[in-house]
C-alpha cells in the first residue's frame, strides 16, 4: 500500500512539473514577439544612405545634414584648425580612442584617424553630444570645436572631447567617397 | 394539467419546426433568385496553389517569373506602391540575393528631394525605395486607361474574393481553404471571351465572363510568348497568370511562409500542452470523482 | 473538503503588509478558496476564456498603437506597415483582428450558457445586467476597431452604422454630424473612433471587475440551478475551477491559432483590403459577422426608425430577462419546454445571422421578418407564459445528489 502511494504521488508531481514547465515555456514564447516588435522595423533599417554634395561648403563651414534621423556634422577645416588639431598630444585627451566606424575600434585617437582619408580638411561626425544627447554648437567653446549648451561638454578642431562630462569623442558615422565632391554616408 | 402540457410542448415544438421549415424554403428561393440577378459570373475554378494548405510555400521560381510578368507587362499601368526593392531579397520572397535586388533598383528613376537649391530630382533607386507607380495619381492613371483605374497589385490578392455559399464556407474553415482572391485573378486573366449574342458591350471595353458586370477595361494583358522565361518553363497565357498571380500573393502576404511554420510550431505546443492539462485535470478531479465512486 | 479558510500569512513582511492591505487576502479568497460548485461544466469555462481574450486584446491592442497612424492617408498603409515591416507585426495584427472574432464566439456562448441554466435569475439579475452592459461595450469597441484600418468596408461600416441615429426624428441628423465631426465619415471621424477604441476596453475591464465582484457575492450558478446547500457541494476554486478553466483556455486557443496562423482573413472581409473611397460603396456591404443577426433585423423593417428601434430593442430586452421569465425553476435541464424553445431560438439567431450577411431582397426579407418576430415573441411572449404553464421535472435536493443519481445510473 505505501509503496503505490509513493509511486503515485512520484507520477503525479511529475505530470505537474511537466504541465507547469510546458506552460512557462509556451509563456516566454509568447512574450517574444511583443519584445521583438519594439526592435527598428524593415523599412527603418533599410533607410542607410544619405549622400552630401562637399563642392556646396565653403572652407571653414559646418553644414548639418540627416542620417538616420541624426544630425551629421560636415566640415571643412581651415588648415589653421587642422594644424591645432594635430598637435594635441594623445595624453592631453579624456577619449584616447578614433570612435571612428571606417578604422579598427581600438584605432588611436589621432587627427588622421579622425579626418577623412586623404582628405583631412574634411571631418564627419555625427553631432550628438556623447554625454546625453544633446545637439552642441559649432564654432564655439575654448578649443574651436564645438559647445554643448545642455551641460558645458567642449569638443576641439577634431571633434574630441576637452572637457567633460562627455566621456567620448563624437563619433564617426561609416562614410565613403562617392566622387571627389561627394560623400556617402552609411 | 399533465397532458395538456405535453401537447403544447408538442404544438410549441411542431410550430418551431414549420416556421424553420418556412424560413428554410424562403431562404432557399430567395438565393436561388438572388444568385440569377446578379451573379451572371460562374464561379471561379479552384486552382492548385503551392502556398495553400498548412504547409504551404511560394516556389522561389515561379516567384522570380511572377515577378518577370509584372515588370515587364504589368507594372505598365499597375502600381504597388508598398512593394520596396528591399523586399525582393527578403526571407520567404523570390529569393534574390540582396545585389540582384540591388541591380533592380537600379534599373529604375526615383524622385528625391528637394535639394539645396529647393528642386526635386531624380536618382536611381534604392533598396530603402518603392516600387515607382507608373502614374503619378488616380487622375493620370484614368485619363490614360479610358476612366478606368488599375488597381494597386499591393494587396489585390486578398482584396478579391467570391461567394462560396453553404455549406462550402464551413469546409473551407476545416480544410483551410483561403485562396479565392488568386483563384478569382486566374478566372479573370484566363476569361476573356466574345460578347454572346446581345451583349451590349460598352465603348472601349471588353468582355470577360469573370468581371462583375462582364464589361472590363482592362485589353487581354496577356498574350503568349509575350514574355521569355529563361527557365524552359512554358510561354502560355495560362502559366504567366499563375506565376504573375503567384508573385501577387506574396506582395500582399509578404510573411505567409513563416506564419504557416510558427503556426505548425504554436499547433504543436498546444496539443501537447492541453494533454497535460488533461491528464492534471483529471488527476486533480480523481479526489472528487472518488468520493462517491 | 472545500476549505473556506481564509488567509493567514506566516511571513512578518506579509504580516505587516496584510494589516495595511489585505490584497493577497482578497486573491486568496477569489481565486483560491473560492467555493465553486462541484458539478460545473466545461460550458462554465468560458467566463476564465473571455477574460483571457480581453487580456489579449488589450496587449496585442495596445502594440499595434504604436505602429499605427490614425489619419485617413496613413491609416491603411500603417496598417500595412505593420503587416510587412514590423517585427512579427502580421502575428500581432492577426491575433487582434482575430482575436476580436474569438471574443465574440466566447461571449455568445457564455450568454447562451447563462440563457439555458437560468443564471440572470434571482439573486443575479445585477449580474446579469452587468454582462449585458459588457455586450454592448464589446459591440461599440469592435465596431470602431473595424474602421481604423481605413479599408472599404471600415469606411462603409463606420457611415451605414453611424446612420443610424440619424432615424431619430428633430436630433436625429445633428447627433450623426456630432459623431462624424463633418458632413461625413472623415478624418474627425477616425480619430474619434481611435481613441474612443482605445478608452472603451478599459470601461471593460472595469465592469469586468464589478461583474466578477457581484458573481463573487451571489456564488455561480451550476446545471442543476440548485444553490449549494452544504461544504459537499463545493470544491475550491484553487486547485479545480483554475485546472479546469486552464484546459478550457487551451482547447479554445487551439481552435483561435487555427485562423491565426492558417486562415487569417476568413472572418474578415476582403472587400477591406481596398483603401476606404468615398465615392464608391462595395455592392455588397455586410457587417462583421457577429453583428449580422441584429443587421438582419434592421432591414427586416421597412420604416428607418423602426428599424433602428429593432435593432436596439433586441438588446434592450436581454436587460429584462430576469424578469420577463417567470419561471421558479432556473435550469433548462429540468424545464422539458423551455429547452425546447431555447434551442429554436438558438437556430432563430443563426438563421438571423445567415439573412444578415444575404442581399436584402425577395425571400431573405420575409424569413428576415419570420424571424424577427420570432426573436421577440421568445422573449416577450414564450417565456413569461411558459413559467405559468411549463410543469417542470422534479429538481434534485442538492447538486450532491444530482451528481450522485448520475454516476449510479
Amino acid at each position: 500500500m505505501a509503496t503505490t502511494e509513493t509511486a503515485e504521488t512520484t507520477r503525479r508531481d511529475f505530470l505537474y512539473i511537466a504541465t507547469g514547465a510546458v506552460g512557462a515555456v509556451g509563456a516566454a514564447a509568447l512574450i517574444w514577439p511583443f519584445i521583438s516588435q519594439l526592435q527598428p522595423d524593415a523599412s527603418v533599417l533599410a533607410l542607410s544612405t544619405t549622400e552630401v554634395d562637399l563642392s556646396q561648403i565653403a572652407e571653414g563651414q559646418i553644414v548639418t545634414v540627416k542620417w538616420r534621423g541624426k544630425p551629421i556634422f560636415v566640415w571643412n577645416r581651415t588648415p589653421d584648425d587642422i594644424t591645432k588639431a594635430k598637435d594635441v598630444q594623445l595624453s592631453a585627451l579624456l577619449d584616447p580612442v578614433a570612435r571612428n566606424a571606417n578604422l579598427p575600434a581600438d584605432a588611436p585617437a589621432t587627427d588622421e584617424n579622425r579626418a577623412a582619408k586623404d582628405k583631412e580638411k574634411w571631418l564627419v561626425v555625427i553631432g550628438i553630444c556623447t554625454h546625453l544627447g544633446c545637439v552642441p554648437i559649432g564654432h564655439s567653446g575654448e578649443y574651436d570645436g564645438w559647445f554643448c549648451p545642455c551641460h558645458g561638454s567642449e569638443y576641439d578642431s577634431a571633434g574630441r572631447v576637452r572637457r567633460g562630462p562627455a566621456p567620448e569623442n563624437l563619433p564617426i558615422p561609416p562614410y565613403q567617397f562617392v566622387s571627389d565632391t561627394k560623400i556617402s554616408i552609411g | 394539467m399533465n397532458k395538456l402540457m405535453s401537447s403544447l410542448s408538442f404544438v410549441s415544438l411542431r410550430c418551431g419546426v414549420l416556421a424553420g421549415a418556412v424560413a428554410l424554403a424562403t431562404l432557399a428561393g430567395g438565393a436561388g433568385m438572388a444568385s440569377a440577378q446578379e451573379h451572371g459570373a460562374p464561379q471561379p475554378h479552384r486552382e492548385s496553389w503551392t502556398f495553400a494548405g498548412p504547409f504551404g510555400k511560394y516556389d522561389r521560381a515561379q516567384l522570380q517569373r511572377g515577378f518577370q510578368v509584372f515588370k515587364e507587362v504589368c507594372a505598365s499601368c499597375h502600381s504597388a506602391h508598398l512593394f520596396a526593392f528591399r523586399n525582393l531579397a527578403q526571407e520567404g520572397g523570390p529569393g534574390f540575393t540582396e545585389e540582384q535586388a540591388k541591380t533592380v533598383a537600379e534599373e529604375y528613376k526615383v524622385q528625391d528631394g528637394p535639394n539645396d537649391a529647393g528642386d526635386m530630382f531624380e536618382r536611381p533607386g534604392r533598396l530603402s525605395d518603392r516600387w515607382p507607380s507608373p502614374f503619378p495619381n488616380e487622375q493620370a492613371a484614368r485619363a490614360s486607361n479610358g476612366g478606368a483605374f488599375p488597381p494597386d497589385f499591393s494587396v489585390l490578392a486578398k482584396a478579391r474574393t467570391y461567394e462560396v455559399g453553404f455549406p462550402g464556407f464551413l469546409i473551407d474553415i476545416v480544410r483551410q481553404y483561403q485562396e479565392q482572391g488568386p483563384d478569382y485573378i486566374h478566372a479573370l486573366l484566363n476569361g476573356y471571351k466574345d460578347p454572346p449574342e446581345g451583349f451590349k458591350l460598352p465603348e472601349g471595353a471588353h468582355y470577360n465572363e469573370y468581371f462583375p458586370g462582364h464589361a472590363i477595361k482592362m485589353p487581354p494583358p496577356l498574350s503568349a510568348d509575350q514574355v521569355t522565361y529563361s527557365d524552359g518553363t512554358p510561354q502560355t497565357v495560362d502559366q504567366y497568370s499563375r506565376d504573375v498571380i503567384a508573385f501577387m500573393m506574396w506582395l500582399a502576404e509578404p510573411h505567409l511562409e513563416a506564419r504557416k511554420r510558427i503556426g505548425f510550431q504554436v499547433m504543436i505546443f498546444l496539443i501537447v500542452f492541453g494533454g497535460l492539462l488533461y491528464f492534471t485535470k483529471k488527476k486533480v478531479w480523481k479526489k472528487v470523482h472518488d468520493e462517491h465512486a | 473538503m472545500s476549505g473556506h479558510a481564509t488567509f493567514e500569512p506566516k511571513n512578518p513582511a506579509l504580516k505587516w503588509f496584510e494589516s495595511r492591505l489585505p490584497l493577497v487576502g482578497l486573491i486568496h479568497s477569489s481565486f483560491i478558496a473560492y467555493p465553486t460548485p462541484r458539478n460545473l461544466n466545461y460550458w462554465w469555462t468560458f467566463g476564465g476564456i473571455l477574460s483571457l481574450m480581453l487580456v489579449c486584446q488589450i496587449l496585442s491592442g495596445v502594440v499595434l498603437v504604436m505602429h499605427y497612424t490614425p489619419h485617413v492617408t496613413l491609416a491603411f498603409d500603417s496598417v500595412e506597415h505593420i503587416m510587412r515591416d514590423v517585427s512579427y507585426g502580421w502575428l500581432i495584427r492577426y491575433i487582434h483582428s482575430n482575436g476580436a472574432s474569438m471574443f465574440f464566439i466566447a461571449v455568445y456562448i457564455h450568454m447562451f450558457r447563462g440563457l439555458y441554466y437560468g443564471s440572470y435569475k434571482s439573486p443575479r439579475e445585477v449580474l446579469w445586467i452587468l454582462g449585458v452592459i459588457i455586450y454592448l461595450l464589446m459591440m461599440a469597441t469592435g465596431f470602431m476597431g473595424y474602421v481604423l484600418p481605413w479599408g472599404q468596408m471600415s469606411f462603409w461600416g463606420a457611415t451605414v452604422i453611424t446612420n443610424l441615429f440619424s432615424a431619430f426624428p428633430l436630433v436625429g441628423p445633428t447627433i450623426v454630424e456630432w459623431l462624424w465631426g463633418g458632413f461625413a465619415v472623415d478624418n474627425p471621424t477616425l480619430n474619434r473612433f481611435f481613441s474612443l477604441h482605445y478608452l472603451l476596453p478599459f470601461m471593460i475591464a472595469g465592469v469586468v471587475v464589478l461583474h466578477v465582484w457581484a458573481l463573487h457575492v451571489v456564488g455561480q450558478n451550476n446545471p442543476t440551478g440548485v444553490d449549494p446547500k452544504s461544504e459537499k457541494d463545493t470544491v475550491p476554486f484553487t486547485p479545480y475551477a483554475t485546472i479546469k478553466d486552464a484546459f478550457g483556455m487551451v482547447c479554445f486557443l487551439l481552435f483561435f491559432a487555427w485562423f491565426v496562423f492558417y486562415i487569417p482573413n476568413y472572418l474578415g472581409h476582403a472587400d477591406n483590403y481596398i483603401p476606404a473611397n468615398p465615392l464608391v460603396t462595395p455592392a455588397h456591404i455586410v457587417p462583421e459577422w457577429y453583428y449580422l443577426p441584429f443587421y438582419a433585423m434592421l432591414r427586416s423593417v421597412p420604416d428607418k426608425l423602426g428599424g433602428v428601434l429593432t435593432m436596439f430593442g433586441a438588446i434592450i430586452v436581454l436587460f429584462f430577462v430576469p424578469w420577463l421569465d417567470t419561471s421558479k425553476v432556473r435550469s433548462a435541464a429540468y424545464r422539458p419546454l423551455f429547452k425546447q424553445f431555447f434551442w429554436i431560438w438558438i437556430a432563430v439567431c443563426i438563421g438571423l445571422g445567415w439573412l444578415g450577411s444575404k442581399p436584402a431582397e425577395g425571400g431573405y426579407v420575409i424569413a428576415g421578418r419570420i424571424l424577427t418576430v420570432w426573436y421577440f415573441a421568445h422573449f416577450l411572449i414564450i417565456l413569461p407564459l411558459l413559467g405559468l404553464f411549463e410543469k417542470p421535472k422534479q429538481v434534485p435536493a442538492s447538486i450532491t445528489e444530482s451528481v450522485l443519481g448520475k454516476s449510479k445510473a
